[in-house]
């Protein structure tokens, strides 16, 4: 690693003041950025924890029925919330244990890796990335392979969930890093349905809207199967082609509508 | 019933405690006083000319102390090869120059250029960053075939082709090997690839050297399963140290799977380097570095051919193999695919006829050596393949058609130059069949389709050559060492035993199996008695850890220097009781007078020996203490048979292990639990190499799989519990102990009978597919379904 | 530089560290507690797994400073004063779930975590805790097996040995 400054601030004024210098970087969970930092991928002059902030963690339920869940929540405790069980389910399998108890959702989000699973959960929700500085609608915010609608210095405080009827997420683990080699989320809300594919595509998450259409009318496995996204789009490597990814976000699809039921 | 804590007794491990407590003393536990570190400065480039390398404002940056280049080390020797291979036209082969940092040219990513000697880690490899290296890209050698073609980029300029060499095995097999093809009723032919995996012990290597100034000694700590052969290829041929003025010491090694077999020019460098600045000098690979450092394995090209008669009797095998080299000869690298491989092409079949052609190819690749196994899975894997192939174009039963051609009568001198000195191919296939439930199959496999998946049960044999020596067959074979081991058995005063033998424990168990073998001949408590291993200055010699040869050699030099200690201490006690020599017998740590009650005990005797009051000095001298070499007179060949069923979800190509189990003959057993382990880990890698692990470059010779982001280790959930036996047992002939080694057998005999199932899936389902090369990853199996 | 606080197996400790120090490197290099292992540098492997305020964590990624005023667990920590190995280590013995002994720092925290919360998992769950922990030795069956026994089942019947 690079050398770089260390602060810890307590209260979001405060790291929202740290952020203000040059080439500062926010630390949330650190599970993608502190191995990218051995790689010495980046420089930061600063690094500004937002590990102990206690007003950006916690998960509660707004007026609107919303979740609402604190940028610095750490996955195993999204897990363990029982008010939107379909996130919970997601939580709950997200990198191992370890990295479960330090990641955060916030953290998530702002780096968008393009086969994180939080991105399709927030995006399949319609959810609302809160920050410092104003509301996000997630289909706003992811704007391609580790983009997002973030300014500079800008700290993602608060996620905010509806809660669908019915939802799942179903995710095709890469076999090494066992991130999403394709991983959808689906949610039944009542204007509709919402599928965010994560893991597949080169411009990082997506709606796959033809399914969302597909599904609204028919609320089935069965309506997706002949539907088929363009493979020329996805992600190919050693794990795999953009026609297997493509074929992949296909069948997950389906389980995830078959296990929201 | 074995006796408590000696032979054939499931002694818990005494080395876990510290283990298990965090007190373990790996190589990076070491920090020796003033130390400084390294970090090298590596090419990321796969080819290409050093055109410029300028050190100048690195060696500016804070606590930079020196940094080395190739000038440095122009006039030191380079890494050596050990063994030399012989072509099939008596020429030896093309062998490289391997500098420990790069002379002018850089020959695959990860080549190290220059390195950087500072106070710290980080500023070592900051300073690395300020290097200015100017690299004039050359094109680069990554396909094996393309680089041999004419006019093909050359990996070493001055050598004539990128061919090391072209070996034939047994070059006068061959007229008759394709007179049986003409003649066969049945040709079976299986184009495969048995790709290349990183080895992955679970710690990194680790280097440091130290130097004494005033005796002019130097010590290395170093992450090696075998201390002194590093003493003497680093010593003799690359730094030219004697013997005496260096120790190398291994102290725990974090596993080694062969990768930490070899020399490597870390391990020079921090020698050299430590008296070039009179400092210690220490290096820590990353998990990142070792991808581009440490020694790969497998990496073979192949085509194999199986004959038969019109009733199924195998009469001829011939393959063609592509063997990669990668850009540099590792220590044993040029034996794995000649003499750990085509020796053991015969499998467990009465072939009469073999021919054996592998080219090995020197590319633009990390360089590849022997990976648990070693030559010995490539050859079963080829095997075992076209032998189910076979079974299916004739619609025979492939356990049948095996059995039908089992070996049956030892010993048995294969066409391909090993002879087998004993084994049971049909009662470990029975055993298999009883433990894998070969019966109940149709009954899972049918609740399977009931849930909507494909189930498949491959069945594979593996015959291994272990216990790696004789000296005079390896010599022949073009070893450059004598390939015996030495123990030492050092009986104190007290009675109580420490062994400094010369096989290198790094997980398998040796500090408590070789106790139990010295316990169970004196018959004393195996508490009494210490294992001493890892470190030159401590022990008498020996060729360390590898190729399942610790007991089967190592163990038996142990028990010949017992056998001596024991003949000694006869003496003593016929002296002692006033006794004629031969009438004096030794059981349960007792010397009794034959016909009397006349006794003593063991620690009476070794007292004797150092408190040589009432002694017979002008026969024997004082002490009791025995050093033995062994050197044996064959391979040992363990065999078994392995089953494995799979289920295959046929929407995504996914493969789960749903069932597996293993049938081996290991000949006698020193401590089942720990046999039992050996398997287990040897399974869970070829579970890996077939499902899940692959090292893949790009065309440019870029590694696309540098990290475990992308190279797939076998996690817990990759894998089911193993049903292992070992009961089948026919003893080796020619070793003291009866045994014949097992910490290969399961990477050996796993990763056919994986890939059997998923065929076997398939075709169940109705899907012609014949072949999919490893690892079956979900998006193989899905294309392949696609036809 | 700055200084960091912090209980270590009960003890206080206190270091000058660097932002970047990791807290594997803070026990390792500042404490002498080489029990954690460094096995990987993409957080994968798992043998750096120690607890901190409570909770399984990969100590190469977490920085020291982050850990100021935090009571941090590690292999050290686990035995009895005496020395005696607690109920899982002890396991791990008994079963053989260990060879080279690299990773078993990690699983021991890692187990030691999963039996806290789950006192009595099934072999599918201890499969699935220990997704963030690599053993190459093994194939990992005895180290399930060791898990199993140390919640107290009966693992006599797992598969034929």
């Amino acid at each position: 690693m690079y050398a770089f400054d260390f602060e810890r601030p307590k209260t979001l004024a405060d790291a929202v003041k740290a952020m203000t210098d040059e080439d500062a970087v926010a630390l949330s969970g650190g599970q993608t950025l502190i191995p990218s930092l051995k790689q010495r991928l980046a420089m930061p002059s600063k690094l500004v924890s937002l590990t102990g902030i206690d007003e950006i963690k916690g998960i509660c339920v707004d007026d609107e029925g919303r979740v609402c869940i604190g940028a610095a929540t750490i996955h195993a405790d999204v897990a363990a919330q029982g008010h939107y069980p379909a996130l919970a389910a997601l939580a709950s399998n997200v990198g191992d244990p370890a990295v479960r108890n330090r990641g955060t959702i916030g953290g998530s989000l702002a780096n968008n890796d393009p086969s994180a699973c939080y991105p399709a959960g927030a995006l399949g929700s319609g959810a609302v990335i809160v920050t410092d500085k104003r509301e996000i609608a997630a289909d706003d915010y992811f704007t391609g392979m580790f983009e997002t609608a973030l300014e500079e210095g800008e700290i993602i405080t608060e996620i905010k969930f509806p809660v669908p009827e019915k939802a799942a997420y179903m995710k095709f683990e890469q076999p090494a890093s066992r991130f999403a080699l394709a991983g959808v989320f689906v949610a039944k809300y009542a204007d509709g349905v919402r599928v965010a594919v994560t893991g597949a595509s080169n411009g990082g998450v997506f709606r796959w809207s033809e399914a969302e259409a597909a599904l609204g009318s028919d609320f089935s496995a069965g309506a997706v199967e002949g539907l088929s996204l363009d493979g020329s789009d996805m992600i190919a490597d050693v794990h795999g082609s953009g026609d297997y990814r493509a074929h992949i976000a296909k069948v997950m699809t389906k389980r995830a509508v078959e296990k929201a039921g | 019933m074995p006796k408590d804590g000696g032979i054939g007794d499931a002694t818990k491990r005494r080395e876990d405690v510290r283990f298990l407590s965090g007190t373990g003393k790996y190589t990076d536990d070491i920090n020796v006083a003033g130390q400084a570190y390294v970090h090298f400065l590596r090419s990321d480039v796969a080819h290409g000319k050093i055109t410029g390398l300028d050190t100048s404002a690195a060696e500016g940056m804070p606590g930079v102390l020196r940094i080395f280049t190739g000038k440095d080390f122009e006039g030191v020797g380079g890494i050596p090869c050990g063994w030399q291979v012989t072509d099939k036209h008596g020429e030896p082969m093309q062998e490289p120059a391997h500098p420990v940092l790069a002379q002018g040219k850089v020959r695959h990513v990860g080549d190290p250029i220059a390195a950087v000697v500072a106070e710290t880690r980080e500023q070592a490899r900051d300073a690395a960053e300020a290097i200015e290296v100017d690299i004039e890209d050359l094109p680069a050698v990554m396909d094996m075939k393309a680089a041999l073609e004419d006019g093909a980029p050359k990996v070493h300029d001055d050598l004539t082709s990128n061919l090391c060499y072209d070996w034939g095995f047994v070059e006068d097999n061959k007229a008759a090997t394709d007179a049986a093809f003409e003649s066969a009723a049945h040709v079976t032919t299986l184009e495969l690839v048995n790709q290349r995996l990183v080895a992955n012990p679970m710690e990194p290597r680790v280097a440091v050297g130290a130097y004494n100034r005033a005796g002019d000694d130097y010590t290395l700590y170093t992450t090696s399963q075998n201390p002194h052969v590093i003493r003497l290829l680093m010593g003799a041929f690359v730094l030219g140290i004697p013997e005496h003025k260096l120790t190398v010491i291994a102290p725990d090694v974090g596993g080694g799977f062969g990768s930490k077999i070899y020399h490597y020019a870390e391990e020079a460098f921090v020698t050299f380097a430590a008296k070039a600045m009179n400092r210690p000098v220490k290096w820590t690979s990353s998990r990142s570095e070792a991808f581009i450092s440490d020694a790969q394995g497998r990496d073979h090209v192949t085509k194999i051919e199986l004959a038969l008669d019109a009733d199924n009797n195998f009469t001829a095998i011939r393959t063609e193999t592509y063997a990669n080299m990668g850009a540099y000869l590792s220590t044993f690298a040029p034996c794995v695919p000649t003499y750990l491989h085509g020796t053991l092409m015969a499998g467990n079949y009465k072939t009469p006829n073999i021919y054996v052609n592998v080219k090995a190819v020197f590319t633009n690749t990390v360089p590849v050596d022997a990976y648990r196994g070693a030559g010995r899975p490539e050859a079963t894997y080829q095997i075992e393949r076209v032998i189910d192939k076979a079974a299916r174009e004739l619609k025979v039963d492939p356990i049948a058609l095996r059995r039908q051609n089992f070996i049956t009568e030892f010993p048995y001198a294969t066409p391909v130059a090993v002879e087998y000195d004993t084994g049971d191919y049909v009662a470990t296939m029975d055993k298999l069949e009883e433990i894998a439930d070969v019966k109940g199959f149709p009954a899972r496999r049918a609740e399977s389709e009931k849930n909507g998946k494909l189930r498949g049960l491959g069945v594979n044999c593996y015959i291994e050559a272990c216990g790696i020596a004789p000296s005079a067959l390896v010599g022949a074979l073009g070893a450059r060492a004598g390939l015996y081991d030495a123990a030492t058995v050092r009986v104190n005063a007290t009675g109580s035993i420490s062994v400094m033998v010369g096989a290198h424990s790094h997980g398998q168990g040796h500090e408590t199996a070789f106790p139990q073998v010295v316990a169970e001949m004196l018959g004393i408590d195996p508490g009494m008695i210490d294992i001493v291993h890892g470190d030159t200055s401590k022990i008498p010699f020996g060729m360390g850890t590898y190729g399942s040869r610790s007991l089967a050699v190592c163990g038996s030099a142990m028990v010949r220097a017992t056998e001596k200690i024991i003949n000694k201490a006869k003496k003593i006690a016929a002296h002692l009781m006033e006794a004629s020599e031969a009438d004096i017998e030794f059981k349960d740590g007792q010397f009794s007078v034959a016909g009397t009650d006349k006794s003593v005990a063991w620690g009476d005797v070794t007292l004797a020996a150092y408190v040589p009051h009432n002694y017979p000095l002008e026969e024997i001298e004082p002490g009791l203490e025995e050093t033995a070499f062994y050197d044996p007179a064959n391979f040992t060949y363990p065999s078994g048979a392995y089953a494995c069923e799979v289920e295959v979800d046929p929407e995504t190509g996914k493969v789960t292990v749903e069932r597996f189990a293993a049938a081996d003959d290991f000949g006698n057993i020193i401590n089942p639990m720990i046999v039992d382990g050996q398997v287990h880990g040897g399974i869970g890698q070829g579970i890996g190499q077939a499902l899940l692990e692959q090292c893949v470059y790009d065309e440019s010779g870029q590694l696309l799989t540098g990290s475990y982001m992308d190279y797939a280790m076998p996690r817990a959930d990759d894998v089911p519990f193993y049903a292992v036996d070992h009961s089948c047992q026919t003893p080796c002939t020619h070793n003291p102990l009866g045994v014949k080694g097992c910490g290969e057998a399961g990477a050996i005999g796993s990763p056919p009978s994986v890939v059997n199932a998923v065929i076997d899936a398939l075709q169940s389902g109705g899907h012609n597919v014949t072949h999919i090369d490893m690892p079956v990853s979900p998006s193989r199996v899905w294309q392949a379904m696609q036809g | 530089m700055p200084q960091v606080s912090m209980t270590v197996n009960g003890k206080p400790a206190t270091g000058e560290i660097e932002g970047r120090t990791l807290l594997v490197e803070f026990l390792r290099e500042s404490l002498h507690l080489t029990g954690t292992h460094v096995g990987c540098d993409t957080s994968q492997c798992g043998a750096c797994v120690v607890h901190v305020d409570g909770k399984d964590v990969k100590a190469c990624t977490i920085f020291a400073a982050e850990c100021e005023g935090a009571e941090v667990k590690t292999i050290e920590g686990m035995a009895a004063p005496d020395g005696t190995l607690d109920k899982i280590q002890q396991a791990f013995q008994d079963h053989h779930g260990l060879q080279c002994g690299f990773c078993t720092p990690g699983m021991v925290m890692t187990a030691a975590a999963l039996l806290r919360d789950n006192p009595n998992p099934s072999e599918a769950e201890i499969r699935s805790y220990l997704q963030g922990n690599i053993c190459r030795c093994t194939g990992y069956h005895n180290i399930v097996k060791a898990i199993m026994a140390a919640a107290g089942q009966d693992t006599s019947k797992i598969a034929a040995e």
